[in-house]
């Protein structure tokens, strides 16, 4: 069974849900309409298709695009070789699918990942906190209205009570929540 | 000046015993110990916090993320060309590797991954191929150190150091190599590299053979990983393990036989899989793995088209004035090749509105790029799949059960490296 075909056998299953497969570079795309049923799609490929390994999931920021958000996994089955992209669309106000744990256990963190980077929430996940930012952060970093250089937040960045012994030295950079530009010792013009 | 920010500390005793008096008396008592971010055996900064019944863990929780730097966002806000240092940084271990990948990433969506020169595809094979062997050497050092064994440290950095080297003649750099253009590579390997080579396998196969004598049938060390957190089959599929540590679980799965780029299939080597899915047997998954990269890598210094010193001027590059840059000479007399040489430094070249991902056998497992592209020299969205993040999220099943003084091991057997799981 080659990749289209198990393309083909998902959208008989399903019908209208799923998109025609399109082919890019051999590798087949499915888009499934509604988001809500990307449990019971993922549970029929991995059951019935024999997708047994999910390789990646991944998340798209649409910006200034309705839908906005776009979930994407990525699908392999180890015994057939065959590899399979499921993409789903995710609206802004909702921002919120149901979790696909109950088909693959390796999404735990990849969905904390996506919840963590994008702010997209994962419904039923047992454990949906940040993973790479620390606890408290406000933000959500990939998104595309967050500027590269950061914001500042009201959490510290660095936990310090005193200053160190070369605070304020030609080359130490001043701990604060300022940006990088203000904190960088180069552009720095000495207060005394 | 700048200002001082009060922090509140916390009256740990009230709050310690607050904690105490909230337990239900049925309940033994547990300690929660907190291991790193920075301890000598998580190879980085990784945390974990660990639920302890006397010595034997009843719960942990990794925590990750201290390293991250977030290079997906910088992907975003740079041509293709610009992001390959950051791949250096990603598994630091093995920069060669990293770059491969990201370079056949990049060209599997300009769709010219099959148009590369052979030569170019046997020297970047001969890099992946060093960086396993130097990665495992370390991951290997510093496992058997953890354990006690400090001897197998010395031999194996004595060895990586000469792999170093070879990476230093190549490409000018020790660690952040950037090896790999988009296209082909920075330059063609010097003419003495493959004797430097053939040199180091010679010498590698002593070393090997000594770090196999002082663990494989080693009491102690066999007595330390035999039956410590068997992954079975089901499970290590189902968390997505990459690398060793599924093919330490008996799964004969790599990409390097499985989806075969490269000149991967001219080549001969063999999968070596483990039977039980304990230490033990990902510590001789790897052992064979450095085996099977020299096999690899005796062939290639033999095959490699225009010979060690590219005699028949064999190129390394793609001749496509869109993707790689024109001989500077060119640039300097020909009007057409300087358009390339400014459009391709000023906006990069091109890449057609599509996705696509990419998955490479890295070290330590499958390292994939998921490339989203709407057109022009800068990804709309570049996800890295990084091994050693995926291969983490099973700690929290695994541990349970084992002592505190296996933790080490662990650790040392999913062989994990920070710089890549946390981004």
């Amino acid at each position: 069974m080659t990749s289209l075909e198990t393309a083909q056998k998902l959208k008989a299953k399903f019908g209208d849900l799923i998109s025609e497969p399109a082919e890019f570079r051999g590798e087949i795309s499915v888009k499934v309409a509604d988001a809500e049923q990307i449990v019971a799609v993922c549970e029929f490929a991995k059951k019935q298709l024999g997708f047994d390994y999910l390789v990646d999931v991944s998340s798209l920021d649409n910006y200034g695009d309705d839908p906005r958000w776009t979930v994407v996994y990525e699908l392999r089955g180890l015994a057939s070789g065959c590899e399979l992209r499921i993409k789903t669309d995710v609206s802004e106000e909702k921002s919120e699918l149901p979790s696909v744990i109950g088909v693959w256990r390796t999404v735990n963190w990849h969905e904390r990942e996506i919840y963590d980077m994008m702010g997209i929430r994962f419904r039923g996940h047992p454990d949906l906190r940040r993973i790479l930012m620390w606890e408290g952060y406000p933000y959500f970093p990939l998104r595309k209205d967050f500027p590269l250089a950061g914001k500042p937040s009201e959490m510290p960045g660095v936990a310090f009570s005193k200053p160190s012994p070369m605070e304020g030295g030609p080359f130490v950079t001043i701990p604060s929540t300022s940006s990088s530009t203000a904190r960088e010792p180069r552009v720095r013009i000495p207060e005394n | 000046m700048a200002t001082i920010q009060d922090i509140e500390i916390p009256d740990s005793a009230a709050r310690t015993a607050r904690a105490v008096d909230e337990l239900p008396d049925d309940v033994g008592e547990k300690m929660v110990l907190n291991m790193g971010p920075s301890h000598p055996a998580t190879h980085g900064v990784l945390r974990i916090l660990l639920e302890l019944d006397g010595e034997v863990i009843t719960k942990a929780e990794p925590d990750v993320g201290y390293l991250h730097r977030g290079d997906e966002k910088i992907a975003e806000n740079m041509t293709y060309t610009q992001f390959i240092p950051y791949t250096d940084r990603l598994d630091y271990l093995a920069p060669l590797a990293n770059n491969v990948a990201y370079a056949l990433a990049v060209e599997k969506a300009l769709g010219i991954h099959d148009k590369l020169p052979p030569r170019c595809q046997y020297i970047r094979v001969m890099c992946c191929e060093l960086a396993r062997i130097s990665a495992h050497l370390l991951g290997l050092g510093a496992f058997a150190m953890d354990t006690g064994a400090v001897t197998v440290f010395l031999l194996t950095f004595t060895e990586r150091e000469k792999i170093y080297n070879l990476a230093e003649a190549a490409s000018g750099a020790r660690l952040t190599t950037s090896y790999t253009r988009i296209g082909g590579l920075m330059r063609d390997i010097p003419p003495n590299w493959c004797d430097q080579v053939r040199q180091f396998l010679k010498e590698f196969a002593v070393a090997l053979a000594e770090v196999e004598v002082l663990l494989t049938r080693n009491r102690i060390w066999v007595d330390r990983l035999r039956d410590l957190a068997v992954i079975s089959k089901e499970m290590a599929v189902d968390y997505g393990l990459s690398g060793p540590n599924l093919r330490g679980s008996g799964i004969e799965w790599d990409l390097r036989k499985n989806q075969p780029y490269l000149c991967y299939k001219d080549l001969q080597f063999d999968i070596p899989t483990g039977s039980v899915g304990d230490c033990y047997d990902r510590y001789l998954v790897r052992m064979e793995e450095m085996r099977q990269s020299m096999r690899i890598l005796e062939q290639c210094v033999d095959k490699i088209p225009g010979g060690a010193e590219n005699k028949s001027n064999e190129p390394v590059n793609i001749a496509d004035g869109k993707v790689t840059l024109p001989p500077k000479q060119k640039v300097m007399t020909k009007m057409e090749e300087l358009i390339h040489q400014f459009m391709l430094v000023t906006e990069g070249m091109n890449v057609p509105p599509g996705e696509i991902y990419f998955g490479h056998e890295n070290p330590k497992g499958e390292l994939g790029f998921y490339i989203c592209s709407k057109g022009g020299g800068v990804p709309y969205r570049l996800k890295i799949r990084s091994p050693s993040f995926i291969n983490l999220s099973i700690l929290g099943e695994l541990m349970p059960g084992a002592m505190v003084s296996d933790v080490p091991v662990i650790l040392g057997s999913i062989d994990f490296v920070m710089g890549e799981s946390d981004r």
